[in-house]
């Protein structure tokens, strides 16, 4: 789950990092109230995605008035696909200096990384490749976490020496987040120093890892309904699916993701258009077959689905019996290619035949078939 | 010849008495694997799919002399079952789990210096199986002949698709190895290639990656030092848009690296043929 800025940033202040004074609002007319009450502002639409600056999502309000407008403008916006809820609006810091903080997952190491640099603020991608060596590393131990002198020298090796003890007490608190929140990105860039020597989170990037969700089920309660996004993939999460949307009219339901993927690209490879990426996958029971199905149907887009099950540990004759309950329960009409094979194949097989539905025999077959179909132009 | 399972492997499942565990216990025994016992706290001393159980690691080794595990628990309770393995002696143990969270499987790995012998696969893997002959794990035995390809992949699924295209062409296995789609794994492409390439029964060698991490990248880099395994290479997820969640956490792309272009470049620099389809790696393989 990919935290809102705002929301981030009410868990670092839970952590003990300061923030700058903020309030969120849902409308423009709160964005007025905040402005009346904080002063002059900044209004960030929120979104989970970088970039929002240059889309036109944040703007410096003065007086209630220009706040007013500014949210009028910036909430309903469309920003890489996300539709802005609301907007976060928040006193702009005196800034002296801007460095750079984030934790991540280092999977080519098989660790966590804290990577810090006294160069924060600007593009830190482009600072990362232009002069590797001005972002100091540390692969914390994962069980007892960074220890002190572990962090000076970090501090030190990143130019930051004369602020040891406040950064070295701010990244103590961020890393909290790795064993209390299960992050697998915990970013302050910028981590602001302010002209009157504060330390303060400037902006704050938090995402929690899905696989530990049932550790973390009051942060799903309270963020995770904020969080607006593809309506399908919304209600897939819902129904606990992992879904992604995609611009074409050929629903693709596949176990495994990499059997998904590879779906997709025969798909392509075979002249269609996927519209989405839906991974139902091992052990998929016949409940989670027919809600993959129903989210895909509520896409008007879509033309036909093509069903890839390849099992081990999913077993043939369940996948089999989901599809067609589901087929018969949401009265699908569309054209339905299955291709189905691996544990408990024939049983699978024989109940699909049972139904109507013919079963596909190779990927590449049943992906051609597919597209022909989905293509024909005569109704069906 | 096979790489990491033989028939002297003596496997326990931990997890035995579960719903997955006793299905592919079954599985496994019908594939001709030696299953000496399982685990189940509180279970101790029944028997369950005609193997006896044990409350723990220790207890079943003892008993047993096992030396692999087939790990068949839910994701809140794997990562102890992966380091009770470890800290009892198995030298190879297999975590079939789905679901374990990341800083979870960052600690084990951590745990996991402190005992060299022990090799993880997984987790979030389909497992290994050299075929005729042994089994950890879910690969059906159907979809495999014996023979000396070796195939080590990243997904499940497509390890099956692959395995039965090998198989219906009449190419057998010399062992095929699911490493599994998590970010933060066990065994790697690299650790299984150079095993292939020490495995005197193996002459062919099929990589199937996937878009995320540079594991493949430094697969391919070994692999460009000088082979003597024919070797050819899938990449799924080219069409993935870049940056979208494609469900494992590990697909997921970070800079330069990770994209199926990279992985497939690096390929195609160490002379390893690409395969664009699934169905292609057969005519590929026989040519190579």
């Amino acid at each position: 789950m990919k935290l809102l800025e705002y929301q981030a940033k009410e868990v670092l202040a839970s952590l003990g990092i300061a923030i700058p004074p903020g309030r969120v609002a849902h409308t423009p007319d709160e964005a007025a109230a905040a402005c009346a009450e904080l002063g002059p502002v900044a209004i960030k639409a929120q979104v989970p995605v970088g970039g929002r600056g240059k889309a036109g999502g944040i703007k410096l309000a003065k007086t209630p008035h220009e706040a007013r407008a500014a949210a009028q403008q910036i909430i309903g916006m469309d920003i890489k696909g996300f539709k802005v809820p609301l907007v976060y609006c928040e006193t702009a810091l005196e800034i002296e200096r801007e460095i750079y903080l984030g934790f991540t997952v280092d999977r080519d190491a098989r660790a966590n990384i804290l990577m810090l640099s006294s160069q924060g603020g600007m593009e830190i991608e482009q600072v990362a490749e232009e002069s590797p060596k001005s972002i100091a590393r540390l692969y914390p131990n994962p069980w007892r976490g960074p220890l002190d002198f572990e962090l000076n020298q970090l501090v030190y090796e990143a130019g930051l020496g004369e602020l040891a003890r406040p950064i070295s007490s701010v990244i103590k608190k961020l890393y909290r987040a790795i064993p209390e929140l299960d992050a697998v990105t915990a970013e302050i860039n910028p981590l602001v120093i302010t002209k009157q020597g504060e330390v303060v989170a400037g902006d704050a990037k938090l995402e929690i890892d899905e696989n530990a969700a049932w550790r973390h089920k009051e942060l799903e309660q309270r963020y995770g309904a904020v969080i607006e996004g593809d309506p399908y993939e919304v209600e897939a999460k819902k129904r606990g699916l992992t879904y992604v949307s995609l611009d074409g009219d050929i629903g693709i339901i596949g176990n495994g993701a990499g059997l998904c993927m590879s779906t997709l690209d025969l798909v392509q490879r075979a002249g269609g258009e996927a519209a989405n990426f839906c991974d139902i996958g091992g052990g998929a029971k016949a409940e989670t077959v027919e809600n993959a199905l129903f989210v895909i149907l509520m896409n008007p887009r879509v033309k036909g689905v093509l069903i890839n099950v390849f099992g081990g540990i999913t077993r043939g004759d369940e996948v089999a019996k989901g599809i067609v309950t589901a087929r018969d329960r949401l009265q699908m009409k569309l054209p339905l290619v299955v291709r189905l094979s691996g544990t408990r194949e024939e049983e699978g097989r024989a109940i699909l035949r049972q139904a109507g539905i013919e079963p596909g025999v190779s990927a590449w077959e049943a992906a051609q078939k597919i597209v022909e179909l989905t293509r024909a132009p005569a109704a069906r | 010849m096979s790489i990491l399972i033989d028939a002297g492997t003596r496997v326990i499942v931990q997890g035995i008495t579960g719903r997955e565990g006793t299905f592919h216990t079954e599985q496994m025994r019908e594939t001709g694997t030696n299953v000496v016992g399982g685990t189940s706290p509180g279970k101790g001393g029944t028997t369950h799919v005609g193997v006896p159980v044990f409350n723990t690691v220790a207890e079943a080794v003892r008993a047993t002399d096992a030396n692999a595990s087939g790990i068949f628990v839910p994701p809140p309770f794997a990562p102890d079952a992966i380091m009770e393995a470890a800290a009892n002696g198995i030298p190879l143990i297999v975590c079939i789990t789905e679901g374990i969270p990341i800083q979870d499987m960052i600690r084990v790995k951590d745990f996991l210096r402190g005992y060299p012998k022990a090799r993880l696969l997984g987790a979030n893997c389909p497992g290994l199986i050299t075929p005729g002959v042994a089994k950890i794990g879910i690969i059906p035995q159907r979809i495999t002949s014996p023979g000396h390809v070796g195939l080590v992949s990243r997904s499940g699924t497509l390890t099956y698709e692959v395995g039965s295209a090998l198989t219906a062409a009449g190419m057998g296995q010399s062992t095929i190895v699911g490493i599994g789609g998590d970010p933060v794994l066990g065994l790697t492409f690299r650790d299984v290639v150079e095993m292939f390439e020490h495995d005197p029964e193996t002459t062919h060698l099929v990589v199937i990656g996937e878009i995320g991490g540079s594991d493949e990248e430094r697969a391919a880099e070994m692999l460009a030092k000088g082979s003597r395994l024919k070797t050819v290479a899938f990449i799924s997820g080219r069409t993935a848009p870049e940056g979208k969640r494609m469900g494992h956490a590990g697909a997921i792309i970070s800079g330069n690296r990770g994209t199926a272009k990279s992985k497939e470049e690096a390929f195609k620099a160490a002379g390893v043929a690409v395969a664009e389809t699934t169905d292609d790696i057969v005519g590929l393989l026989r040519s190579a």
